[in-house]
């Protein structure tokens, strides 16, 4: 990726995006759906968006998942 | 604050619970060695899930060893308060363990944030604009192509943004201040933070679009 597509990527913004207060509400249920392979995008867009742009609650999302399916094994 | 309030997102109903998550429940909320038991259980679950936090962050972070254990059980200290406070609030829609888990992982963001401030000669203020090209990957061989950019988005970042989103960008874009960090040091939300710096890349895109520099897009909202 050259310079002008990222800083292109970085300032689109999603007008599905919920922003992370309701991100990090439904961050528990949608790592659950996550984790079991169910289609948790497309039931929740907007909360899939934001996890895409925001770093901090990507990371979350990324953790939290890597939780359940170590306490999985 | 006003958000994209998707509704249909957000409004979930209290399911059936599972056998274990509710089985959790039941001994959380019995009296006497049943619940202390549990209770050591949880703590137990929510250390190993902190440390194991800790440590899938731990490369990229400048905290190691000792300091990094103590995030972790500070975190889990912290989460199991949490989770005690607001069972009332658990209403089946997950796993009762992953609605657990998600305060253990939110307090090591919330502790990594706060530890980021304890490094010296982080500004916030003054932008660090001669890092930006290498930020985004800007070849220096080029710099012929993207030097008008980078000067229409310096323009657009005096001329278009308040002062506050212009501090935010300053600080998380040009001096790679972690939006957690910022968080702790504004004494803000995350949320409030990032609808900042939303706004800011909506802006901004807005006005490289309009000089001819980026292509036209949909209207960010948030």
């Amino acid at each position: 990726m050259n310079g002008w597509s990222a800083l292109d990527r970085f300032l689109r913004t999603d007008p599905r995006d919920v922003g992370c207060d309701q991100a990090m509400e439904m961050l528990h249920i949608y790592v659950d759906l996550v984790a079991v392979g169910a289609p948790a995008e497309q039931r929740y867009p907007g909360v899939a968006a934001h996890l895409r742009a925001c770093g901090p609650c990507g990371e979350d999302f990324e953790g939290l998942l890597a939780a359940v399916r170590g306490e999985e094994h | 604050m006003p958000v994209n309030r998707t509704d249909d997102e957000v409004t979930v109903t209290a399911a059936a619970l599972d056998a274990e998550s509710a089985e959790w429940l039941r001994v959380l909320a019995d009296t006497g060695p049943q619940r202390e038991a549990a209770l050591a259980r949880l703590h137990e679950m929510l250390v190993r899930i902190a440390r194991r936090e800790v440590a899938r962050r731990g490369p990229r972070l400048r905290i190691t060893g000792p300091e990094l254990d103590d995030v972790a059980y500070q975190a889990a200290a912290d989460a199991l308060l949490a989770v005690t406070g607001k069972i009332g609030q658990f209403r089946g829609e997950s796993r009762f363990t992953t609605w657990a888990c998600k305060f253990a992982i939110l307090e090591v963001s919330a502790k990594i944030g706060r530890h980021f401030w304890r490094r010296p000669g982080v500004p916030l203020d003054a932008g660090d604009w001669e890092r930006l090209p290498d930020r985004f990957g800007f070849a220096p061989a080029q710099e012929a192509e993207w030097q008008d950019l980078l000067a229409a988005l310096r323009r657009a970042v005096d001329d278009e943004l308040t002062p506050r989103q212009r501090e935010v960008f300053v600080a998380i874009v040009l001096n790679g201040v972690p939006l957690d960090a910022l968080v702790a040091e504004l004494a803000s939300s995350r949320n409030a933070i990032y609808k900042m710096l939303f706004d800011a890349r909506h802006k901004l895109r807005a006005a490289l679009a309009a000089g001819g520099y980026l292509g036209h897009d949909i209207p960010g909202r948030l």
